[in-house]
């Protein structure tokens, strides 16, 4: 594996700390007493049968369960040695931090330039514009799609290229961390191969939190796995051994397709 | 019959019969209704296009057929409906964007929900006797043009509301969430992606609300405005009068001529009209255009 050889060198540091974190919605408990950490600049997938409460873990990360009524989230999220959900944490600041990409391609209504400096601009970034837009489509291997057509529609891309825009558009943002909602499960198959090969090189400078219903895509892809079932953490550990020998008898039978 | 089916109890003559039918009726109302609309229009134009000339626009109202015109009513009503849009769209369109994207979804917003779609259904009359009491003799704005307005905008504030809080509804949850996940605030997210959205439809409320306000007639004469009006009014303090009452008076008098002229009225009316829903919908489909 890539990232075999930077694992030696010093025990990573973890970007996110969850400690006992549950989730709760009106009361009802979507996500239960989760602890794990989220180590920096490696890929940590969450995998798990629908209705597990991946994505509404992942979405408590960087605050955007804000937005649903009648949430509660318990226990603490450490982000640079600050629970995320301390009193005087602003959620926009995180949010501007912690980037998102979503489950459907979501592209603003606008240019595919200005889809990827609103962000910035928003935030006051006051460098050179261009620059960042040729930068972060780059990372988001798309410049050379889009190069002479930044000014079009961001709606005419395919599927593919819409994802991969709002990769770019978070990763214009220089968040900490990217966290993505089945980023693929929209896409085809190329598409997908696209996209988990800018996984890999997104990696030596993000550090990626990935929620995926493909377990092979989670193998390939991921350095640390975590499996959820009916909102608890049931086994977290280095990807090969979660999917080569599991700890847990369910999580065996899970990755190893016998239910779910 | 089709692929050896042996299910020919499926019925399915008599089914593709009955669509028929429901669409042979849903026609016949929809074109009963456009050419009773027609008549009306060609009768009114029958009568009253002998009577529209440049000396029809530009002269005041007066006794003498011949020599009426309805300048005052024209500048009144053009006066009327800038001052009604001033007021009521934003006011229309901050509340509908407080609502959907401030306002809690608790009790009270529910309740506010109710009354507002309750308000878009009392009759302008009513309005009009809230206007007297409350501009023309409360706050003392007399029989004005400011007093008409904000009569006219009371009167058409919940329909805009209401349509600009579902071109709101309708914008796609994951915008947002896009935008807020750049870190965006609210008012940020609101400004630069909900409303743009939105646009079209609360353009469209805005159309058929201005709409109504121009041809409504019981609310004016409710907060008295004139109905002879030999001068122009020069600011939004002074005294009015617009198409639907210039229009009215005419009708209710008892020679032929004023009733051609009020046909005549109804013609300039409907041009007016016309050409505000125009300006309008060319606005609304540039941005609807942008917007793909």
């Amino acid at each position: 594996m890539m990232s075999d050889s930077a694992d030696k060198k010093a025990p990573r540091e973890a970007v996110l700390d969850l400690q006992q974190v549950s989730v709760l919605y009106s009361g009802k408990p979507a996500v239960k007493k989760v602890s794990c950490q989220i180590l920096r600049n490696c890929i940590t997938a969450i995998i798990g049968p629908s209705g597990c409460g991946k994505s509404t873990l992942l979405r408590s990360l960087n605050r955007m369960n804000d937005f649903v009524d009648g949430v509660t989230i318990e226990g603490e999220i450490l982000f640079a040695g600050q629970n995320l959900y301390g009193r005087d944490v602003d959620p926009v600041e995180v949010r501007r931090r912690i980037g998102m990409v979503f489950q459907k391609p979501n592209p603003f209504p606008k240019s595919i330039y200005s889809n990827i400096a609103w962000g910035p601009s928003i935030n006051g970034y006051d460098g050179s514009m261009d620059e960042l837009v040729e930068r972060s489509l780059t990372q988001a291997a798309l410049w050379e799609e889009v190069k002479d057509r930044l000014q079009e529609s961001a709606l005419n891309l395919s599927g593919g290229q819409q994802q991969r825009l709002c990769i770019a558009r978070a990763l214009a943002m220089e968040p900490q961390v990217l966290l993505m909602d089945e980023p693929c499960s929209a896409l085809d198959p190329i598409s997908t191969a696209h996209i988990e090969d800018l996984l890999f090189q997104l990696k030596s400078k993000y550090t990626i939190v990935i929620v995926t219903h493909n377990m092979q895509q989670a193998a390939r892809i991921s350095d640390f796995t975590a499996f959820m079932e009916m909102g608890d953490l049931i086994e977290f550990g280095v990807t090969d051994q979660i999917f080569t020998r599991p700890n847990i008898k369910r999580t065996e039978e899970y990755v190893t397709g016998r239910f779910g | 019959m089709a692929f050896g089916s042996k299910e020919e109890h499926l019925n399915l003559q008599k089914r593709h019969r009955k669509a028929r039918l429901f669409k042979l009726l849903c026609a016949a109302v929809t074109w009963s209704s456009v050419l009773l609309l027609a008549v009306l229009l060609f009768q009114v134009c029958v009568a009253g296009i002998s009577w529209i000339d440049w000396q029809f626009i530009s002269s005041f109202p007066s006794r003498f057929p011949d020599r009426a015109g309805i300048k005052a009513a024209l500048v009144g009503t053009m006066w009327l409906i800038i001052l009604v849009a001033l007021i009521s769209i934003p006011i229309g369109v901050s509340s509908a964007l407080y609502l959907e994207e401030f306002a809690g979804k608790g009790r009270i917003a529910k309740i506010i929900e109710v009354n507002i779609a309750n308000l878009g259904g009392v009759p302008s009359i009513v309005y009009g006797i809230l206007g007297l009491a409350i501009f023309v003799r409360f706050f003392a704005l007399e029989r004005s043009l400011i007093s008409g307005a904000l009569t006219m905008s009371l009167l058409i504030l919940p329909t805009i509301i209401i349509a600009s809080r579902e071109a709101i509804i309708a914008v796609p949850q994951s915008m947002r969430a896009a935008a807020y996940s750049l870190g965006a605030t609210k008012w940020q997210t609101t400004w630069h992606h909900v409303l743009p959205a939105s646009f079209p439809g609360i353009m469209t409320g805005i159309i058929l609300s201005l709409s109504r306000a121009i041809g409504e007639t019981a609310p004016l004469i409710m907060i008295g405005a004139m109905t002879f009006v030999a001068f122009l009014p020069q600011g939004p303090m002074d005294s009015f009068t617009a198409l639907p009452i210039q229009i009215y008076n005419w009708v209710s008098r008892p020679q032929q001529e004023f009733h051609e002229l009020a046909a005549a009225g109804i013609v300039v009316l409907l041009l007016v009209l016309l050409l505000m829903n125009a300006t309008a919908i060319y606005i609304r489909s540039k941005t609807e255009r942008r917007l793909k």
